[in-house]
């Protein structure tokens, strides 16, 4: 089996997200990470969401999914033609004797520090899975309080736009 | 928030909740509705008390009234109309909704919901309806503003009668029922993400058309969908034009006449042994609103694995769901067999396309394999002889409801269906009880048509309390029971698959036993005549007497063996290859 990220326009109703999600549930469709937020077009949102199977049963994913009447357009991000992004929280354990070499990794990785205390520091990171997933291995040996993580989301490259030629 | 009677500004009158949503109702043109009232829909049924248009049909349960209107849908060109209250009168919908989910029925469902201020609080009556009727509907809409109440009705019109058909709840608090709101009907509405297509592409068509002047061997597999989409007269002219044969599933019996020398039957697990072996044997499908269910297919792995499928359906989701097709259309049968049609016409000639040889072995299929049935050795009726009957004494435009099980099996095969819209019963969610709620559906559609309900005693007594809906409303369906004292269809795969074991399937209603409940006696109690057959001799008469009432329901109960088995059968999960013509007695059939 393999990924697949799809990008949902969706009509911003009461149950949207039940439907979405139920339909994968019962479908018996894996969902791998499922982000919403407001789209660029008001009353509507955009949901990318990460699918793990094979070419065939995507194909009923999508049909199925288009079948919803709240969703309006469906399209599969190529990943070599889009940009993908995970974000992360990450609590790590931070004595002096470990903190200097905690901040070098952020360096090397480009995240950022959002919270310090003497125990413990919080460190923000964006970037694609690998990324996130290299950075928390290297974090690990100091000692992972708590992670959080969103789903990821993803944008094609180029000029063209999910919304185009949408009217609401 | 002005007062309902009065007029805004600009000239829209001013209507509660409720009156928006009597006067979208008949704004759709609706005339009948079925339902039963409670707490959270009274604002509503207050209002409809009132109205001289709409015709309300007092059920007596829910899933009733649900089968009802999906009866009343099913053989007219209007959606069907249930309405309930909140809570369990919303739940007692379910089955009924599932079921017009499955077969793509245009069924409206309105239930009332508790007050938008107490969703939530695990109010009386309080359920979330909308979540759990979320994977069985075509769509959904809450409504907790008496403003939304037209355009949720359009939209639900909308929804639930054109592209593939299918249920619609819409769920509405008691507070928007109750406030008032200015009327603005919004004529026809576009849901942004709501666009079925009808015409397919001309690339398709003559990619299709290539493909039947070139095959060999090709069956017409005509399912439920031609059936919705009233495409009888092309599936007619396709099957003439090219000389192919016809199979008619169990959604689609009639679409096509039975007597038809191109009609092969019904196929599937109860199929004909032509039409199952025709489809095996195949080198073209050319599937019409059909969805390769499992009952129709076997073991899809082992199913017509020779053949190319050209698969036209407005879903697009069932094309490539079970089976690839070579050829894919998504369009409205109708619409496309039309195009296709017209593409053939032009190709078709003396010699071409050339399927006599698959005539040669489909003719001998149908000599040496014709439906039949032997006489039950104990002596009782055969139902299979009771059926047939009915079916022969019958005017040729009768409707005929069956439930599920043996009896519906036995409808399918021995009626002898030659329009579409005769035969209707439940395929794919296979719902006891729908027969009789259904009949009376069909009837109040169709008051000039003979009705009957072919139910079974297991059925029967899921649904018969809709028996005094029936006598009171003056709605005289015609109920035969097929009576044969147990589940049958559970207890022939009892006697077939397990040893004979017999669990929990005797129902005592029949032959040598406490018969309890007595139909007859139920029947009269709810005002109809009621008759019990037991011999050959009493079928004719009592069939007579029941067509030439009409003036309150009819029930006859015909006892009947328990130990007819419905033959041919292809058993669950193998290949249709293995059909078995009659207990132990499989066709001798070489496939190629």
């Amino acid at each position: 089996m393999t990924s697949h990220v799809l990008a949902l326009l969706v009509e911003d109703k009461p149950g949207l997200l039940t439907r979405v999600a139920g339909l994968f549930s019962r479908r018996g469709f894996n969902i791998n990470s499922l982000a919403v937020g407001p789209s660029d077009t008001p009353g509507l949102s955009r949901i990318t969401v990460v699918v793990d199977v094979d070419q065939l049963p995507l194909e009923q994913v999508t049909k199925q999914l288009n079948k919803l009447v709240n969703v309006i357009k469906i399209v599969e991000l190529e990943p070599n033609q889009a940009v993908l992004r995970e974000h992360m929280l990450i609590k790590v354990k931070a004595d002096q004797s470990s903190r200097s070499q905690i901040l070098e990794m952020v360096d090397l990785f480009r995240a950022k520090i959002v919270d310090v205390t003497t125990e413990v520091l919080v460190i923000e990171a964006t970037g694609n899975t690998q990324k996130v997933e290299a950075f928390l291995k290297v974090l690990e040996p100091y000692g992972v309080k708590e992670i959080v993580q969103s789903g990821m989301v993803a944008i094609g490259r180029g000029s063209k736009s999910l919304t185009d030629r949408i009217k609401v | 928030m002005a007062d309902a009677g009065q007029k805004t500004k600009a000239g829209a009158e001013i209507l509660t909740g409720s009156g928006a949503v009597l006067r979208s109702l008949e704004k759709l043109g609706i005339k009948e509705v079925f339902g039963l009232p409670g707490g959270a829909i009274m604002p509503f049924y207050d209002e409809l008390m009132a109205s001289t248009t709409i015709r309300h049909i007092l059920v007596r349960h829910e899933q009733g009234g649900g089968h009802a209107a999906e009866g009343y849908a099913s053989t007219t060109d209007k959606p069907g109309v249930v309405i309930a209250t909140s809570g369990p009168g919303a739940t007692n919908l379910v089955t009924a909704i599932a079921d017009a989910y499955m077969d793509s029925v245009p069924l409206i469902a309105i239930t009332g919901q508790v007050f938008s201020t107490l969703m939530g609080t695990d109010a009386f009556q309080e359920v979330d309806i909308i979540g759990i009727t979320m994977p069985i509907t075509k769509h959904s809409i809450l409504v907790t503003k008496p403003e939304d109440v037209p355009n949720a009705l359009a939209t639900a019109y909308l929804i639930a009668t054109t592209g593939r058909p299918g249920p619609v709840l819409i769920d509405i608090t008691k507070d928007a029922q109750q406030l008032s709101a200015p009327f603005v009907w919004p004529g026809e509405v576009e849901p942004l993400g709501y666009k079925p297509v009808l015409k397919a592409h001309g690339k398709q068509i003559q990619a299709a058309a290539k493909l039947m002047l070139q095959a060999k061997r090709p069956v017409l597999y005509v399912g439920g969908g031609a059936v919705r989409a009233g495409a009888a007269k092309e599936v007619a002219q396709l099957a003439e034009l090219t000389g192919a044969p016809v199979v008619t599933t169990l959604m689609a019996r009639g679409i096509f006449p039975d007597s038809h020398k191109l009609n092969l039957g019904m196929p599937g697990m109860h199929g004909t042994v032509p039409a199952v072996l025709a489809l095996q044997g195949s080198d073209l499908l050319v599937a019409i609103g059909s969805r390769f269910d499992d009952r129709v297919t076997g073991k899809a792995s082992e199913f017509a694995t020779k053949a190319k499928v050209i698969h036209i359906d407005i879903d697009p989701a069932e094309i490539g769901k079970i089976r690839q097709a070579e050829v894919p259309i998504v369009g409205d049968a109708k619409v496309v067999l039309k195009d296709l049609i017209a593409v053939l016409k032009d190709d078709v000639k003396p010699g071409v396309p050339d399927y006599k040889e698959w005539w040669e072995t489909l003719d001998k299929l149908r000599a040496d394999f014709p439906l039949g049935y032997t006489k039950p050795k104990d002596g009782l009726l055969s139902p299979q002889a009771v059926i047939k009957k009915i079916g022969e004494m019958s005017p040729a435009d009768t409707i005929y409801a069956a439930g599920v099980g043996q009896h519906q099996m036995w409808t399918a095969q021995f009626i002898g269906f030659e329009k579409p819209n005769t035969f209707i019963n439940s395929g794919g969610a296979g719902t006891m009880g729908y027969a009789v709620p259904a009949a009376m559906g069909a009837k109040l559609g169709n008051p000039k048509k003979v009705v009957w309900a072919i139910d079974g005693d297991g059925c029967f007594q899921m649904t018969n309390q809709e028996l005094a809906t029936c006598t009171i409303n003056n709605i005289p369906i015609k109920v035969a029971i097929i009576n044969n004292s147990s589940l049958g269809m559970v207890r022939q795969w009892q006697s077939l698959f397990y040893n004979g074991r017999h669990s929990f399937t005797d129902l005592n209603t029949g032959a040598d036993t406490v018969m309890i409940p007595d139909f007859v006696k139920l029947g009269e109690a709810y005002g109809a005549l009621s008759i019990r057959v037991t011999k050959e001799s009493e079928i004719e008469p009592a069939i007579k007497l029941a067509l030439e009432t009409n003036d309150r329901p009819v029930v006859i109960d015909f006892i009947v063996s328990p130990d007819a088995m419905v033959w041919p059968m292809v058993p669950q999960g193998v290949s249709n290859s293995k059909v078995q013509y009659a207990r132990d007695h499989a066709p001798v059939w070489e496939e190629e």
